[in-house]
C-alpha cells in the first residue's frame, strides 16, 4: 500500500525524527557519534498499517488452529498403512505425510505470528544497558580471601597433617570400590578371540540353501558364503559365533594362485577365506570375479584372492585368515582346522 | 497508543490475579529480583545470533520428542520372529529392539513422525552446533570473559555426537549395527585395554545380548543429563555475561545495545522454536530418514553397500578410511596403527579447536573483557586457522562417504581416497594461505573506503578530458564502525640485558610466543587501519577523489 495518503502529523518529519547521515566530527572524524537516533516504520505511524499487521498476525494464529484440527483429523481419519504418490517425492505413507505437514504448519505459524507481532508491532527502539565487568572489585576479592583464610585456619587441616593426609588416603581408595564394581559388566578376554567354531571335520555349509557342499556345486569365478555345520539361525549364540565364522568360498584356477600356502590349504581350486575384514570386522561383500579382488564395502580394504588374500589397497592391516579345507569321504566340503590366525580386527594380544 | 484502552482501571481494592499469584511466589522465591535484572535485559540482534537458539530448540525438540519414543521402544536384544503389519519383515528373526522401532513405525500412530522428528531434530542439533561454534570462533566471541563457555560449548558438541551415535545404533538394524562393529573394532585397536574394554562394553565377545540395553541407558540417561546441565550452564552464562555485539554507533565494550528480554526477545526467540519446530515437523512429514524397514535386521555377516554414519560421524569415518593400514608386530603383541592413529587424531583435532581460545590469549597476552565481535577479516590468522581447520575437516567428511563420491561422479574409489590422504595435509595449508590473502584484501579495501569514500558508480568528465569516478565520503557512523578495531602490536622478547648489564636467560615459551605474536600481528598479518591523520590529510586535499 502507498504512504501518500497519511496524515501528515504523524510522518516522521513532523516528529524531528528524520536521520540525515551528519558530516564527519571535525576533530575525531572516527570517533563513535552515539546511537543513530530511532527510525519510525509504517505501522509506527500508520495506524491502517498496524492494523493490518494486527489481521496479519491473527491469520497466522488463525491457520495454526486450523492445522491443529487438521492433525487431529488426520490422525483419527487417514488409515494407517495407506500409501501415497505425492509428487516429486515418491510413495510415502499418507499418515505419516499428513501428520507431519499439519503439525508443521501448526507450529510455524504460531512462530512466524509472534515473530511478525514482534517486529512490526511491538517496540523497535533500540535501548543500551550498562555492562559490569565480571571480576569482583578488589575489596571483595580481598574479603573472600580472608574468609577462605579464615575458614581454613579453624579447620585445622593445615596443622594437623594427619587428618589431612588420611583423609586424602581415604578419598583416593574409596573410588577404588566403584572400579571393582565395573567387573562384571563382561568375561576377560582370555583366548576368545583366537577361536571360532571351525574345527576339523567341519562340513561347509552353504549360508543360502543350508546344504553341506560339495567341489562340484562351487563354479569358477563365483562367491559363496558359508557356515558351520550345525550353527543354525535359531541358536542362542548365534550371532556371536558368525561374527566371527562366517566364510567366504570362491573358485580359482589352481594356476592362478600365486601364494604357495593358499594353494595347499585349498582344494581343487576351492579357497575359503573368513568373510571379516581384517580392519574393523565388517562382512566382505563384494567380489570381482577378473581380478580375484574382495572388496569390504565398508572401508573399501581390496584383498586379493589369489595372492594369499594379501591387502592391495585400503585401510586394512593384514590379510584375510585362510581356512585350510579338504572333502570327506563322501565328496562334501569340510575344515581341516580352525583358522591358525585369529579372524577379524587386529588387536594388541593378536601377534 | 494503542495500548491505552487496556490500562482501564480494574476492580478496585484487590490486585489482578497473575499479580497476587507473582507477589505470592516472590514471598517464597524471590523472582522479584531476579526478574529487576532479567525481564528487560537487553539482547542485541544479528541474524548469526539465532544460531545458537536453533540448538537449543533442537535439543528441546529431541527431549520432547525422545520421552514418547522411550514409551513404546524396548532395549533389549532378545531374538523374536517378527509378525507385525509391515508385510516383507514377516517371519523374520530379529531382536526385540529392531520390533520395537518397527512397531513404533507402522503400529503407532503418530509414531514414525516423532521418530523421523527425532532424527532430524539430532541432525539439526549436531549441525546447529557445528555452525554456531564457528560463528563464535570466527567473530572472536570466545575470548575473555567466556572461553569456559566455549569449552561447554564444545563438549555439547562431543556429547552430542556420541549420544546421536548411540541413539541411531539403538534400533539395531543392519545399518547401525554395522557402526558398532565398527566401533568396536576401534575399541579392539586401542593398546593393552582394548579387548577388555570390548569385552566390558558388549558383555563379552561382539555383538553380544548386552549392547542395546546398555547404549540405551547412556543414550536416554547418562548423556543427555550431562547435556542438560551444559546446556543450562551455558545459557546461565550466556546470560551473565550478556550478549556479545558488532561495533557500531553508539555500541561499546562497555554496554550492549538491543531489545529487551520483554517483550521484542521473548516474542522473536519464543516464536523461533515454534518456527523451528514446525520447520523440522514439515521435514520429517516429508523427507525419510533412517528407514530401518528397507535395512533390516542385524547379522554381523551381512553389510550392504553404501554404509554411512550419520554426518557428525563422518569426519572420524573418513580418517579411518583414509589411514594407510599399518600395523606393527613385536613381542607377540600387534600395535594396530591403521586404527589407532585416526582414532588419535580424531581427538587431538577437536581438542585444538577446544584449546584454541587459550593459545590466542596467551599470544596476545590480553587479560581485558571482550564485548565487541571482531569482523573475521580483522583476525586474519585466528581466521585463516578456523578455515584450515573447517577445510581439513570437511575434506575428511569426503573421505567419509568415499564411496558414495565414487559411485555418484563416477570416480575410482581409489582416487578419491588418494585425494583426501594428500587433501588432509596440504588442503588446510592451501586453505590458511588463501584465507589471509582474503582477509588482508578485504582489510585493505576497507581502508580504502575509509579514505576515499564510497565509489558511487557515477562517473564525471572533467573539462580537460579526464574521466573520474565520484567516491562518496562515509558518514562518521560508517567511518566509526570501520575503524573500530583495535589492532595488537607483536609482542617483542623484552631486553635480555638489564640495567646491570647482566644477561637474563631467555625462555623458549617466550621466544615461541614473540615468533606466534610475529605471524599474528606482524606486517605479513594485518593492515594498518587509517589513522585521523591520513584521513584529514586526504580529506582536506583539493579535489582529491
Amino acid at each position: 500500500m502507498s504512504s501518500q495518503d497519511i496524515p501528515e502529523e504523524t510522518l516522521p518529519a513532523e516528529r524531528g525524527g528524520t536521520h540525515v547521515p551528519k558530516p564527519a566530527d571535525d576533530k575525531n572524524p572516527f570517533a563513535d557519534p552515539g546511537l543513530p537516533p530511532h527510525e519510525h516504520r509504517i505501522q509506527d505511524i500508520d495506524e491502517r498499517a498496524a492494523k493490518r499487521s494486527e489481521r496479519t498476525v491473527a491469520l497466522l494464529f488463525t491457520v495454526s488452529m486450523l492445522a491443529t484440527i487438521g492433525f487431529i483429523a488426520s490422525f483419527v481419519a487417514i488409515p494407517q498403512d495407506k500409501s501415497i504418490y505425492v509428487f516429486p517425492i515418491g510413495h510415502i505413507s499418507a499418515m505419516n505425510f499428513a501428520l507431519g505437514l499439519t503439525l508443521g504448519v501448526a507450529l510455524f505459524t504460531i512462530g512466524a505470528g509472534a515473530v511478525h507481532w514482534a517486529r512490526t508491532l511491538m517496540s523497535d527502539e533500540e535501548v543500551a544497558d550498562e555492562r559490569h565487568p565480571i571480576e569482583a572489585s578488589p575489596e571483595t576479592r580481598a574479603k573472600v580471601h580472608a574468609d577462605f583464610k579464615q575458614g581454613a585456619k579453624e579447620s585445622v587441616i593445615g596443622r594437623r597433617k594427619l587428618i589431612r593426609n588420611t583423609m586424602l588416603g581415604a578419598l583416593t581408595l574409596m573410588p577404588l570400590s566403584g572400579v571393582f564394581l565395573l567387573r562384571d559388566l563382561g568375561p576377560l578376554p582370555g583366548t576368545k578371540l583366537r577361536h571360532t567354531l571351525w574345527s576339523k571335520g567341519k562340513l561347509l555349509v552353504n549360508m543360502n540353501t543350508n546344504e553341506p557342499m560339495r567341489p562340484s556345486d562351487i563354479g569358477v569365478g563365483s562367491l559363496t558364503f558359508a557356515k558351520p555345520e550345525g550353527l543354525e539361525e535359531h541358536d542362542e549364540g548365534f550371532q556371536n559365533e558368525i561374527a566371527k565364522a562366517a566364510l567366504m568360498i570362491i573358485r580359482l584356477e589352481p594356476d592362478s594362485i600365486k601364494d604357495k600356502q593358499e594353494l595347499e590349504w585349498s582344494h581343487e581350486g576351492i579357497v575359503a577365506y573368513s568373510k571379516i575384514c581384517t580392519h574393523v570386522g565388517c562382512p566382505i561383500s563384494l567380489y570381482e570375479q577378473q581380478t580375484h579382488h574382495a572388496l569390504c564395502p565398508c572401508h573399501q580394504s581390496t584383498f586379493d584372492l589369489a595372492d594369499g588374500a594379501r591387502v592391495i589397497f585400503g585401510p586394512a592391516g593384514h590379510p584375510l585368515p585362510q581356512l585350510r579345507i579338504g572333502v570327506n569321504d563322501e565328496g562334501y566340503l569340510e575344515a581341516l582346522s580352525d583358522f591358525d590366525e585369529p579372524v577379524g580386527p587386529a588387536f594388541w594380544e593378536r601377534g | 497508543m494503542s495500548t491505552a484502552a487496556n490500562d482501564a482501571p480494574r476492580s478496585r481494592g484487590k490486585a489482578p490475579a497473575g499479580e497476587r499469584v507473582a507477589d505470592w511466589a516472590d514471598g517464597r522465591l524471590g523472582i522479584y529480583s531476579l526478574a529487576k535484572a532479567n525481564m528487560r535485559k537487553i539482547f542485541p540482534d544479528h541474524w548469526s545470533f539465532m544460531l545458537g537458539e536453533v540448538c537449543l530448540y533442537s535439543f528441546i525438540i529431541i527431549i520432547l520428542t525422545g520421552v514418547y519414543l522411550t514409551l513404546f521402544f524396548h532395549p533389549s536384544m532378545n531374538e523374536v520372529t517378527y509378525h507385525g503389519s509391515y508385510v516383507p519383515m514377516q517371519g523374520q528373526l530379529m531382536s526385540e529392539a529392531y520390533k520395537s522401532t518397527l512397531d513404533i513405525s507402522f503400529d503407532v500412530r503418530g509414531g514414525l513422525l516423532i521418530r523421523q522428528i527425532h532424527h532430524w531434530a539430532a541432525i539439526i542439533f549436531l549441525a546447529g552446533m557445528f555452525v554456531h561454534m564457528m560463528r563464535v570462533f570466527f567473530t572472536g566471541a570466545f575470548r575473555k570473559p567466556r572461553e569456559i563457555n566455549w569449552l561447554f560449548g564444545f563438549l555439547l558438541f562431543v556429547l552430542g555426537m556420541f549420544t546421536g551415535f548411540t541413539g541411531y545404533s539403538l534400533p539395531d538394524d543392519l545399518l547401525s549395527g554395522t557402526g558398532v562393529r565398527f566401533t568396536q573394532g576401534a575399541i579392539l585397536s586401542m593398546p593393552i585395554v582394548g579387548t577388555y574394554i570390548s569385552m566390558f562394553l558388549f558383555g563379552g565377545e561382539f555383538p553380544g545380548t548386552d549392547f542395546v540395553a546398555r547404549f540405551y541407558s547412556i543414550h536416554i540417561l547418562l548423556l543427555p543429563g550431562i547435556m542438560l546441565g551444559l546446556v543450562v550452564g551455558h545459557l546461565i552464562l550466556v546470560f551473565y555475561h550478556k550478549h556479545t555485539q558488532f561495533a557500531g554507533p553508539g555500541k561499546t565494550n562497555k554496554n550492549v545495545v538491543g531489545m529487551p528480554l520483554l517483550p521484542v526477545y521473548m516474542a522473536k526467540a519464543g516464536g523461533f522454536f515454534f518456527l523451528v519446530f514446525g520447520v523440522i515437523a514439515a521435514i520429517a512429514g516429508i523427507v525419510s530418514v533412517n528407514p530401518i524397514w528397507a535395512i533390516g535386521p542385524y547379522r554381523p555377516d551381512q553389510v550392504s553397500t553404501g554404509a554411512q554414519p550419520d554426518w557428525y560421524m563422518g569426519f572420524a569415518e573418513g580418517l579411518v578410511r583414509a589411514m594407510p593400514g599399518w600395523e606393527i608386530n613385536f613381542w607377540g603383541h600387534t600395535l594396530v596403527l591403521g586404527v589407532l592413529i585416526p582414532l588419535v587424531i580424531f581427538g587431538v583435532f577437536l581438542a585444538l579447536i577446544a584449546v584454541y581460545p587459550f593459545i590466542e590469549s596467551w599470544v596476545t597476552g590480553d587479560k581485558r573483557e571482550h564485548h565487541i565481535l571482531d569482523r573475521p577479516r580483522n583476525a586474519p590468522t585466528r581466521t585463516a586457522f578456523g578455515v584450515a581447520w573447517v577445510t581439513a575437516y570437511m575434506i575428511m567428511l569426503i573421505g567419509g562417504g568415499n564411496d558414495i563420491v565414487a559411485t555418484h561422479f563416477h570416480l575410482s574409489i581409489n582416487a578419491v581416497t588418494w585425494f583426501v590422504r594428500i587433501g588432509f595435509f596440504l588442503g588446510p595449508v592451501l586453505a590458511f594461505i588463501v584465507t589471509k590473502r582474503i582477509c588482508l584484501g578485504l582489510q585493505r579495501r576497507d581502508k580504502e573506503k575509509v579514505l576515499h569514500g564510497r565509489e558511487s558508480g557515477i562517473i564525471k568528465r572533467l573539462p580537460h578530458g579526464e574521466f573520474i569516478e565520484v567516491h562518496e565520503p562515509l558518514s562518521q557512523e560508517q567511518l566509526h564502525t570501520l575503524t573500530a578495531h583495535e589492532q595488537y602490536e607483536p609482542a617483542e622478547i623484552g631486553p635480555t640485558v638489564d640495567e646491570n648489564g647482566v644477561e637474563r636467560k631467555v625462555k623458549g615459551s617466550e621466544k615461541l610466543r614473540a615468533k606466534l605474536s610475529g605471524a599474528y600481528f606482524g606486517e605479513e598479518s594485518q593492515i594498518p587501519k587509517p589513522t585521523v591523520e591520513e584521513y584529514k590529510e586526504i580529506t582536506s586535499g583539493h579535489g582529491h577523489h
